[in-house]
C-alpha cells in the first residue's frame, strides 16, 4: 500500500476498505488476550483454521484473532458475526460444531452458550450478558472487534479520523483546549490533568521536546494498559500523534515491559504499518508535521513505572526516581521537555477528539470524567476487565458486573489502586469509585487494579503481602521507603506469627507515616497504603492477631490451632499417616478392635493443614 | 542571590543552589549524610528533611536536591521533621548499628534503643563513594546493586573493582568511615573493592607514591608527557 498524502486519501482508503467489507457475512472471532491465550485459544484458533480450509475454501466465512474482550474468567471466548453469538470456554472440538450449526445453519449452540448465574437462563450475546451490561467500553470496545496486526481492521472502525481532524483542522491549542475541557486525567495514576501536562510541555522553551507512552504496567494482577496494547496498539499510537502535535515535538517513546511479548509484538507491527500509510513518520498525512516513535523494553522494575525512573531507564541509567522540584514537562527525557501519559490516557485522546470535550464530559462525575478500566480480580465471580463510568459505585462493579463473591461467602474489602494503594471495607462499598473519592478514603485510583476479597481473607496477612512487593521493588535510594517497607513488613510478620504487641499497631503507624512523608517519590508516598487503610478499617482484626492470637479469617498458619473432635473421630488413622512431624497419636482400628480416637500434640504440630485436608469425616476443627 | 528564609532568618542562595547548602553556609546545622559538596545531591539519607512552606503550602522535602526559591520559607526543627529525623535515625541505627557516626547521632536525638531487629550491616547506602567516583575521579569503578532491602555497594560481581584506580577518594568521602585502604611495601589496597594495585616509586627519593595504574591513566586522560609522573608530589615541588 502506497502512503496516504492526505486526509482525502485516508478517507478514501477507508471507503475502499469497507466496500470490500460485508457486515452480512458471518466471521468468526476468536479472543486473542492474555487471559484467552493462558486457557488455550491458540488450539481453538487452529480448529477453526483447519475447519475452514477443509468446508469452507473461498466462500467468504473470515476468522479473526482479535484483542481482550475483558471476560477472562470464561475464555476461550468466541463470537460469532454477524449476529454476535457469544461463545465462552470453547474447546478445539467444537470447532466443527460451530461452524456447522451456527455459522452455516445460523443456530445457536446452547452448551457454549453463558448461563445466568442466578435465573439460569442462556444468554445468547454478548450485549445481554450481565458483565457486560453495565459497562461503558468507549477505549475497550473495539479490542473485541478488530485484529491488532492488521491497520485496515483499524481503520475499519474509523481509525485515524481522529488524527485527521487534528492535523488538519484544529491548531495545537485548540487540541490542547479540548482535552482540558473534556478534564481528562492520568489514567497511570496520578490523575494529573493531561490538558494541562501538555500545555505546560507546549510552553516550555525548548527546540527538542519528547513524548512518552507508559506501558511499564507492574501492579500484581492488572493488564488494562497490556491488553490494550496488544488488542488496540494504534489507539494509543493514535492519541500519541495527536499528542506530539499539539505539544511540538517530534520523537516519541512506548516504554513496555519486555514481559510483556505480545504486546511488545504488537505495537511494533503497529508501528511499522502506520508508517508504511505515512501516518507516522516525515510529513505525517501530506501535514508537513513529522512525529516518529521508538520501542523501549523495560526491564520489569516495578518502580521504573514512576516516570523519571522510567526516563532514566530509556537514558541507559538505573532505574531510580529523582526529585521532581522542576518537572519533567520542563527537564525531562535528556534534560528535554517530556511529556508522559500512560497507554489509557493515550487511547482516550482520539475519542475526545473525534467525539468532543463535551461529549466526553458527559460521562463520569465532577472530578473525573470518562471511563475507567478496572482489572477485576480475586474473589469474585467474573475476574477480568471491565470499563465503566467514572462514579460507579464499588457495589455495582463488584456485583452487578463482577456477579458477586463466589461460593456464597461475605464480601470483607476491595483493595484498589495496585500494591501501595488502599483496602475499602464493607461499610463503604456504595463508595462512587472516581480519583477524588478513592483517595479520600485513604485509597487510590493507581492504575486500576480492584482485587475483591471475602471472609477468607485476612487483612493482616493482606498488608504483609503487598509489604513484601514493596520491600522488594523499592528502589532503595530512600532510607525512609528502603528500611520503612522492610521494616513494616517484619513487624506484620511478627502479628501474623504470634509475636505481635500492641505496640506493634504504634509503631506500624509511626513507620507509615514516616515512610509516606520522607519518601522522595510515589511509591514511597504511598507504600503505607496498605497498612494504614487496613488499621484504619480492619483495627479489631489486628487486635484479634495481638491479643488473643487468632486469625478470624484462619489464613496465619503459626496462629491456627488444629484440634480432633474426638466423638467424630472414626479412628481410621489416615491424618497421623500424613503428618510429616509425627505430631498426630491415638490407637488405630482394626477389624478386631474399636480403636481410640486421635489426638494432636500442639507442640509438635506445625500447623500444615494435611491432617485437616486429609479427614473424610469432618472431624478436624481449626481454631 | 536568591532571598527566602531559614527557621526566620532571613539568608541568600545562590542560582541553583540547593536549600542544604545555604543553612550550612549560614551557620545553621541539618543533620545529613549523602550530602558531599564535590558532588551532585542525591537525596538518599532522607536526615536533612525540613519543612519548606510555599504560597502558603507546607511540605517536607529533602533539603539537599531542593532548589532554592524566592521567598519560601524553610523551618529545620518543626515537630514534624524532628519526628521523621528520629525515625530515620532509628531505621538508619537499626541497619548498622556498629556505626560510630550513626549511634552519636542518635544519642544526640535521644535514641536509647532501637525497636527493630538489630542487623550486622556497616554501609549506610547513601552512595557518596560511587558518586565520587564517577563525578569527580571519572573511574566509575563501583555502584549499586540490586534493588529494595537487597540494595548493596559492591565491587562489580561481588569480584575485584577492575576499573578502580585506588586513589582512596571513596575512602575519604564515607560519611561512616568503612571504606580502608592499607599500603604495605609497594601495594596498595582498597579493601571493601578487593583492589589491590602495585605503587609507583620515585626516581629522587625513592618512595612509593602512587599506584602505577591511576598514574597511567592520569596521563592518557590529560595527555601528559611520558616521564610526568617520574618523580613524587614531594620532589617535584
Amino acid at each position: 500500500m502506497a502512503r496516504l498524502s492526505s486526509p482525502q486519501e485516508l478517507g478514501k482508503y477507508r471507503d475502499e476498505i469497507l466496500s470490500k467489507r460485508n457486515p452480512d457475512q458471518p466471521l468468526i472471532t476468536v479472543c486473542g488476550g492474555t487471559g484467552c491465550h493462558a486457557s488455550g485459544c491458540h488450539a481453538v484458533v487452529d480448529a477453526f483454521r483447519k475447519v475452514l480450509q477443509e468446508k469452507a475454501k473461498g466462500n467468504g466465512i473470515g476468522l479473526r484473532v482479535t484483542g481482550c474482550h475483558g471476560f477472562c474468567e470464561r475464555g476461550p471466548l468466541v463470537v460469532i458475526h454477524p449476529k454476535m453469538v457469544l461463545y465462552q470456554k470453547v474447546k478445539p472440538e467444537d470447532a466443527p460444531a460451530i461452524f456447522q450449526e451456527t455459522v452455516l445453519n445460523g443456530k445457536v449452540l446452547e452448551n457454549l452458550l453463558y448461563e445466568h448465574p442466578a435465573t439460569g437462563e442462556k444468554i445468547a450475546t454478548e450485549e445481554k450478558v450481565p458483565f457486560y451490561q453495565k459497562q461503558r467500553r468507549i477505549i475497550l470496545g473495539n479490542n473485541g472487534n478488530i485484529d491488532p496486526t492488521q491497520i485496515e481492521d483499524y481503520l475499519a472502525v474509523g481509525g485515524y479520523r481522529a488524527l485527521a481532524k487534528a492535523l488538519f483542522s484544529m491548531k495545537p491549542e485548540e487540541i490542547i483546549g479540548e482535552v482540558k475541557k473534556a478534564n481528562l486525567r492520568g489514567r497511570g495514576g496520578g490523575g494529573f490533568p493531561a490538558g494541562l501536562k501538555w500545555e505546560q510541555c507546549r510552553n516550555a522553551p525548548s527546540d527538542i521536546k519528547y513524548l512518552v507512552c507508559n506501558a511499564d504496567e507492574g501492579d500484581p494482577g492488572a493488564y488494562m494498559d497490556r491488553s490494550l496494547l496488544e488488542g488496540n496498539p494504534h489507539s494509543a499510537l493514535e492519541g500519541m500523534i495527536i499528542g506530539a502535535y499539539a505539544i511540538g515535538s517530534h520523537e516519541g517513546y512506548i516504554f513496555v515491559r519486555h514481559e510483556y511479548p505480545l504486546a511488545l509484538e504488537n505495537i511494533g507491527i503497529a508501528i511499522q504499518q502506520a508508517r508504511e500509510l505515512g501516518l507516522l513518520g516525515r510529513d505525517i498525512l501530506g501535514s508537513g508535521f513529522h512525529f516518529d516513535i521508538k520501542i523501549s523494553r523495560g526491564g520489569g522494575a516495578f518502580v521504573a513505572g514512576e516516570s523519571t525512573a522510567l526516563m532514566a531507564t530509556i537514558e541507559g541509567n538505573v532505574g531510580e526516581p529523582r526529585a521532581k522540584h522542576i518537572h519533567t514537562v520542563v527537564s525531562g527525557l535528556h534534560d528535554k521537555p517530556t511529556n508522559l501519559n500512560n497507554v489509557e490516557t493515550w487511547a482516550n485522546v482520539p475519542v475526545i477528539i473525534n467525539e468532543g470535550a463535551d461529549w466526553y464530559g458527559r460521562i463520569g462525575t465532577e472530578g473525573s470524567k470518562g471511563t475507567k478500566i478496572f482489572s477485576l480480580v480475586g474473589k469474585v465471580n467474573n475476574t477480568g476487565l471491565v470499563e465503566v463510568p467514572m462514579g460507579m459505585s464499588l457495589r455495582e462493579i463488584v456485583y452487578d458486573i463482577g456477579g458477586g463473591i463466589p461460593g456464597g461467602k461475605r464480601f470483607k474489602a476491595v483493595q484498589t489502586g495496585g500494591p501501595s494503594g488502599g483496602c475499602i471495607p464493607e461499610s463503604m462499598i456504595d463508595l462512587p469509585v472516581d480519583f477524588d473519592r478513592l483517595t479520600e478514603v485513604g485509597s487510590m485510583m493507581g492504575s486500576g487494579g480492584m482485587i475483591v476479597m471475602d471472609e477468607s481473607t485476612c487483612m493482616v496477612d493482606v498488608a504483609k503481602y503487598f509489604m513484601n512487593f514493596l520491600k522488594d521493588e523499592s528502589c532503595g535510594k530512600c532510607t525512609s521507603c528502603r528500611e520503612g517497607t522492610k521494616r513494616m513488613y517484619e513487624l506484620l510478620a511478627d502479628i501474623t506469627e504470634g509475636r505481635g504487641t500492641m505496640d506493634h499497631l504504634c509503631l506500624l503507624e509511626d513507620l507509615g507515616w514516616v515512610t509516606a512523608e520522607a519518601s522522595l517519590c510515589a511509591l514511597g508516598g504511598t507504600a503505607p497504603n496498605p497498612v494504614l487503610s487496613t488499621i484504619r478499617y480492619f483495627r479489631d482484626e489486628y487486635k484479634e492477631h495481638i491479643i488473643n492470637k487468632q486469625c478470624p479469617a484462619k489464613v496465619c498458619r503459626q496462629l491456627l490451632q488444629y484440634r480432633i473432635l474426638s466423638d467424630v473421630c472414626t479412628s481410621c488413622g489416615r491424618c497421623s499417616k500424613v503428618c510429616s512431624v509425627k505430631a498426630i497419636t491415638g490407637k488405630q482400628k482394626t477389624k478386631k478392635e474399636k480403636g481410640e480416637p486421635f489426638e494432636i500434640d500442639a507442640e509438635k504440630c506445625i500447623r500444615c493443614g494435611m491432617c485437616f485436608e486429609s479427614c473424610k469425616f469432618e472431624a478436624i476443627e481449626v481454631q | 542571590m536568591i532571598p527566602f528564609s531559614i527557621d526566620g532568618q532571613p539568608v541568600e542562595g545562590r542560582e541553583g543552589g540547593n536549600i542544604l547548602e545555604t543553612a550550612l553556609d549560614a551557620g545553621i546545622e541539618i543533620p545529613h549524610l549523602c550530602f558531599n559538596e564535590s558532588v551532585k545531591p542525591y537525596g538518599a539519607c532522607r536526615l536533612c528533611l525540613v519543612e519548606v512552606v510555599r504560597n502558603g503550602k507546607s511540605r517536607m522535602a529533602a533539603s539537599c536536591t531542593h532548589p532554592v526559591q524566592k521567598g519560601m520559607e524553610v523551618f529545620t526543627r518543626t515537630e514534624k521533621v524532628l519526628r521523621a529525623r528520629k525515625m530515620i535515625t532509628e531505621l538508619i541505627l537499626a541497619m548498622c548499628p556498629g556505626d560510630k557516626l550513626i549511634q552519636e547521632m542518635a544519642k544526640g536525638m535521644g535514641i536509647d534503643e532501637v525497636r527493630f531487629k538489630k542487623e550486622e550491616k556497616d554501609c549506610i547506602l547513601c552512595g557518596l563513594c560511587a558518586r565520587v567516583c564517577d563525578e569527580v575521579v571519572g573511574a566509575n569503578a563501583i555502584h549499586f546493586a540490586f534493588r529494595g532491602d537487597r540494595r548493596e555497594m559492591i565491587p562489580p560481581f561481588q569480584g575485584e573493582a577492575t576499573n578502580c584506580i585506588a586513589c582512596g577518594a571513596c575512602v575519604v568521602v564515607c560519611p561512616v568511615d568503612v571504606i580502608r585502604m592499607k599500603e604495605e611495601g609497594d601495594e596498595r589496597t582498597i579493601i571493601r573493592w578487593k583492589r589491590t594495585l602495585k605503587m609507583k616509586s620515585c626516581k629522587v627519593c625513592g618512595n612509593y607514591f602512587a599506584p602505577w595504574f591511576q598514574l597511567e591513566k592520569f596521563k592518557e586522560k590529560a595527555k601528559l608527557p611520558k616521564d610526568f609522573y617520574d618523580l613524587c608530589y614531594t620532589c617535584r615541588s
